[in-house]
């Protein structure tokens, strides 16, 4: 157990330390690769968490496939250095804040609540996801429960790519291209 | 002797001795023995005779000296970085490439277990994923290589490199499921185990190719195009663009892609022996010894282990061949073919299989229920 903690906190650091650099670097792709090692160390916290599943998919979509796409976009577009000084404030940067702020205190306020600390139960609990596996809990839940909004989810994802399609094709007919 | 014992059955150090001995004994080793073995057996395909010429004294061991040679030529070399080189990803960037490679090893299993201890270094639960996980991050050795040495041929070569591993991987995925379907399973020691299950009363194994045959064609065919190796090596396409994403490379970090390439190499034939060919298994060998038509010859346990190494790493070695005999036979596909035949052909063959691969299983089940 000592182990664990000490690998939450070391992961816990430098997931927050990551998030950070994001903000903080000047270069895009230094922010990028930094919300990528931000990435990783999460999925390392969610080991810890037992969801060894969600730690496998957040590596492979997240850091594998989505932020190779933004580091494309970021080389294609030929993002240099921002040379913009630093922070100045305006009245939306200070609206964001109070959001924030207010988004924080929700949470804490969650986190604190008694319904919170009871932990994991049933089939979230350490002892089941160990005999069963993660990978078969994940896949029976959503195939029972929760079959409904995983079809309409694929449902949804297969518009977004028709949608993608239709805006590249009609881009092709307007330049005169084969259409 | 009891102390050495007790440290000796402490899990993390176990974890710690294998991930020694794989990596480094095995992989590591096999990924450098590549690099001349590829030039001898690409000069057999050209009926010549390959590197011969480094000795020491009048040995020269038929070239074998060149691993030698090659190494302490590239530690020696000057390590330049271009001007206009963002330094520290130049730095870094190799070493992306390197980690997939080294990483899928985690959960390769070189035998079957003897009572507590495995021969792997985790059996982890997600298995496979982890493999698609860390083989996803491999993209960027590729992309912050070509973006970082400003340079238009890296810059290119990173764009391809992009674009091909990303499908790719998509293509990679999708070919598994039918495996995950078949057996139920994404843990590696299940797999494996199933591969040692038979048809006809023991007498076909059921291998992943025999249960899987186009998942096979296309898993390998993704591999090939994920590892950059011909036909599917535009991104470093020498006659266009000289040598893409690691063209302004030198010395020791150039040397780092180079074992990067031939690890991977190691890597997916390790893979496809685990996946689609019994990994470690040797048909009708079983912990006891041979079974055959009620025929048994019953070995000691120590031998059936390390006939089972011994079957692993000779048939990873025929895939290493596979991949590097291949290179020498099928000239580079142009950029818009390597995109027309993921996107066109293995996109609806892998989407087939899975369908397919459904039916079956429910006919079966719904057969066997009467």
């Amino acid at each position: 157990m000592e182990m664990q903690l000490i690998f939450f906190y070391v992961f816990a650091v430098l997931s927050v330390g990551g998030a950070l650099s994001v903000l903080l670097f000047r270069s895009p792709v230094y922010c990028a690769m930094a919300l990528v090692g931000t990435f990783g160390f999460l999925s390392a916290i969610f080991i810890l968490l037992n969801s060894e599943f969600v730690a496998a998919i957040q590596l492979l979509i997240y850091a594998g496939a989505i932020m190779v796409l933004f580091l494309f976009v970021i080389m294609l577009l030929n993002l240099r250095t921002d040379k913009s000084p630093g922070l100045t404030w305006s009245l939306p940067k200070l609206l964001g804040v109070a959001v924030s702020i207010g988004i924080l205190s929700q949470m804490i306020g969650v986190i604190n609540s008694p319904a919170a600390k009871i932990g994991p139960k049933d089939i979230f609990s350490p002892q089941y996801l160990d005999e069963k596996g993660s990978v078969k809990v994940i896949g029976e839940i959503l195939f029972t429960d929760y079959v409904l909004p995983f079809e309409i989810i694929s449902v949804l994802l297969m518009v977004a790519v028709i949608g993608a399609v239709i805006i590249a094709k009609r881009h092709d007919t307007d330049s005169g291209g084969e259409g | 002797m009891d102390a050495i014992l007790e440290i000796l059955v402490n899990p993390a150090v176990q974890a710690i001795l294998k991930i020694a001995v794989i990596v480094m004994g095995f992989v590591m080793l096999t990924g450098t023995v590549l690099t001349l073995m590829e030039r001898k057996w690409m000069s057999a395909v050209q009926d010549r005779l390959g590197p011969n010429r480094a000795n020491v004294g009048r040995f020269t061991g038929h070239g074998i000296l060149h691993i030698a040679a090659d190494g302490l030529k590239s530690i020696f070399k000057e390590d330049t970085i271009p001007e206009g080189a963002d330094r520290v990803i130049f730095t870094i960037a190799p070493f992306f490439a390197l980690f997939a490679s080294i990483v899928i090893w985690a959960i390769i299993p070189f035998a079957a277990p003897i009572g507590g201890f495995t021969f792997q270094i985790t059996d982890v639960d997600i298995g496979i994923l982890l493999v698609l996980a860390v083989t996803s991050m491999g993209v960027y050795g590729a992309v912050l290589a070509g973006w970082c040495s400003n340079n238009k041929f890296a810059m290119l070569g990173a764009t391809r490199a992009t674009a091909q591993m990303l499908s790719y991987e998509i293509f990679l995925g999708l070919s598994l499921v039918g495996v995950f379907m078949v057996n139920g399973s994404v843990t590696v020691s299940t797999l494996v185990e199933n591969q040692n299950t038979y048809w006809f009363d023991g007498l076909i194994p059921k291998w992943g190719v025999f249960t899987q045959p186009l998942a096979f064609v296309l898993f390998f065919t993704a591999m090939l195009a994920e590892m950059k190796r011909l036909p599917f090596d535009a991104p470093e396409g020498e006659s266009e663009i000289i040598a893409g994403y690691f063209l302004e490379y030198s010395g020791m970090r150039w040397s780092t892609f180079m074992l990067a390439e031939y690890l991977a190499i190691v890597g997916t034939a390790g893979l496809t022996v685990t996946l689609f060919f019994g990994g470690y298994h040797i048909p009708w060998l079983f912990a006891d010894g041979f079974h055959l038509f009620g025929w048994i010859l019953e070995l000691p346990v120590w031998l059936v282990a390390l006939l089972q190494i011994g079957a692993f790493i000779t048939k990873t070695i025929f895939f290493c061949w596979l991949v590097i005999i291949l290179r020498w036979t099928i000239p580079r596909f142009r950029f818009d073919q390597i995109m027309e035949l993921g996107w066109k052909k293995m996109l609806p063959l892998a989407l087939a299989n899975v369908m397919v691969t459904a039916l079956v299983l429910l006919a079966i089940d719904h057969w066997q229920a009467g």
